[in-house]
């Protein structure tokens, strides 16, 4: 499961992975004919959208790349970076990026890549470009209010306007297709024959259609994580899900056995389990189950899960997300944590005549009573070692 | 490949998109170009200056951020790596050539004038939407972020609003 860096790359081959990037985007955007200030500020002037038609394919390509990615479980999508919101500065810096575009002819990548094939006014434009740094390195105590106001956290576009993923990429898709095909009547009139004349049009309509249909494919792609977070809130689902359960008895048993391979799954926040954890417990949260550490938890081979939590309910939508996302030998504890603490951890030996069965089990309990408290004890004794949790990767600029 | 023959740019932008694809998939994070201008402009100063980097705001915070030289980044590395890919993709195509090109409309010291206040416009753009073209439109719109794509708008919005006002850097009509 991606993002491969930190885990699979470490961060010093990572700086290798990024020059071995930058040879491959420097390569495309010159090869695209990006290192033209004239031809990159043609779109504005309806002479030349290849600006467009480079910049709008390659988000749409990317976007609903992620967006596969994602639903098949092949990107953790909690891990890759989000641009935050700062609704400001975001509309502020646009603008005064958009001037320096139609005065300067160059976007930073555009002009260190027509820097590097000889284009003297990109030099200069990446000299500005410092200047512009500077000034606001220097200025900053003059911007941080602008840059800092308006902070939106870090949403996803659909979420701002209140529509599905899916219905927002195919939106998008359509949008680019008709500025596609807007770009190319544009340039017909104003230079007489659209830049991409060199095929026949009716390959354009074809392709146009074809980038519409793939994002509709977007719609048998939910979101992963909402999507089954979802179905897991649904009562009717949840009640005809029949996990695996595990009786007290036999976790109990189990506990006290110091079973390595069982991993207890505890749902309960660490605040609330803290100095009582229950050996070889891991605290866990719903959506936590979708990533990537979670993934790697729940492949161990040979390995039994109980997840717990104060009602068995909560414990099902747990499994039902388990058995969603195919992790196996996933078990609810019957009774929750709620009755292993009734009838364990605080066990009362029942008054008057037992079965033999009954009693058997009593014995057990008073047993267990007075080892798991001890066992519970010395596992928070234990320094837990530094937990290591994957963190979101930082990026831009 | 022939001179001044440039790729489909349909074509190139989809492989522009698999390539962001593939940056997101090894590296979490998407492709970016004004954050190593950052990363050049703080190493710069710090080195030139270190005493006024030391008491200054903006670079206590940005070394609060980031930890070691700020050249050792990601998006430096990245921005080598568009050096030598644009060098080696014009040398291909016969498109190495050192000028300075311009409208015919305007002269060179015009455009080297507009080049200067474009880039550092651009600059400082890029600062307050934190990341520019790449890191914030292009990234910003493969994982479907609310600012990233705001940004793109503004860019764009932005460029078409101004374009009427200099016009005459660019056409001669």
């Amino acid at each position: 499961m991606g993002p491969l860096v930190p885990d699979i790359i470490g961060n010093e081959l990572n700086l290798v992975v990024a020059l071995l990037i930058g040879i491959a985007f420097g390569f495309i955007l010159e090869q695209a004919g990006f290192s033209t200030s004239r031809k990159l500020v043609g779109l504005f002037y309806g002479y030349d959208f290849t600006v467009l038609r480079v910049f709008f394919t390659a988000g749409i390509t990317a976007m609903l790349g992620v967006i596969a990615f994602g639903h098949f479980g092949i990107l953790d999508l909690n891990l890759i970076y989000i641009n935050p919101t700062y609704i400001w500065s975001a509309l502020a810096g646009g603008l005064f990026m958009g001037m320096g575009f139609v005065i300067g002819g160059f976007c930073p990548g555009t002009s260190v890549c027509a820097a590097a094939t000889g284009k003297i006014d990109a030099m200069i434009f990446i000299a500005g470009s410092f200047l512009g740094v500077l000034i606001f390195a220097e200025g900053y105590p003059w911007f941080e209010g602008l840059y800092k106001a308006g902070f939106w956290g870090f949403p996803h576009i659909f979420e701002t306007i209140g529509i599905s993923q899916a219905s927002f990429a195919v939106v998008m898709t359509i949008m680019a297709v008709g500025a596609f095909a807007a770009a190319a009547l544009v340039e017909k009139r104003v230079i007489g024959t659209p830049v991409t004349s060199g095929m026949p049009a009716r390959i354009y309509y074809g392709l146009g259609i074809g980038a519409i249909l793939i994002s509709l494919t977007s719609f048998a792609m939910p979101e992963r994580q909402s999507g089954i977070l979802e179905k897991s809130e649904d009562a009717k689902i949840i009640s005809s899900f029949a996990p695996k359960s595990m009786t007290i008895d036999e976790f109990a048993f189990r506990i006290m056995d110091e079973e390595s391979s069982l991993h207890i799954v505890d749902l309960r926040s660490p605040e609330h389990t803290k100095g009582k954890s229950l050996p070889n417990s891991v605290n866990m949260t719903l959506a936590g189950m979708f990533g990537k550490d979670a993934a790697k938890f729940f492949a161990r081979r040979n390995a039994t899960y109980v997840i717990v939590d104060e009602d068995e309910s909560a414990e099902k939508k747990a499994a039902y997300i388990a058995d969603e996302l195919g992790f196996e030998n996933v078990f609810i504890l019957s009774e929750g944590m709620k009755g292993f603490e009734e009838k364990i951890l605080n066990f009362r030996m029942p008054e008057g005549n037992l079965s033999r069965a009954d009693s058997d089990t009593y014995r057990f309990r008073e047993k267990a009573r007075n080892v798991i408290p001890e066992l519970i004890k010395n596992n928070s004794k234990k320094t837990s070692p530094e937990k290591k949790e994957s963190k979101r990767a930082l990026g831009g600029c | 490949m022939k001179k001044d023959k440039f790729m489909n740019p349909y074509l190139a932008g989809f492989f522009l998109g698999l390539l962001l694809l593939v940056t997101i998939f090894i590296t979490g994070r998407g492709l970016g170009a004004s954050g190593a201008f950052k990363s050049g402009v703080i190493s710069a100063v710090s080195s030139v200056f270190p005493v006024h980097t030391g008491e200054t705001h903006y670079y206590l915070e940005y070394f609060e951020e980031h930890k070691g030289n700020p050249l050792k980044s990601w998006l430096v590395f990245e921005v080598i790596g568009v050096i030598i890919g644009a060098f080696m993709s014009a040398l291909m195509s016969d498109r190495l050539k050192l000028k300075l090109e311009h409208s015919p409309g305007i002269t060179s010291k015009t455009r080297i004038a507009a080049a200067l206040i474009g880039g550092a416009l651009f600059g400082l753009g890029s600062q307050l939407g934190r990341g520019c073209t790449s890191g914030s439109a292009l990234s910003g719109m493969a994982v479907l972020s609310t600012g990233g794509i705001i940004t793109m708008l503004a860019i764009f919005g932005g460029a078409y609003a101004f374009a009427f006002f200099f016009r005459k850097l660019w056409i001669t009509k």
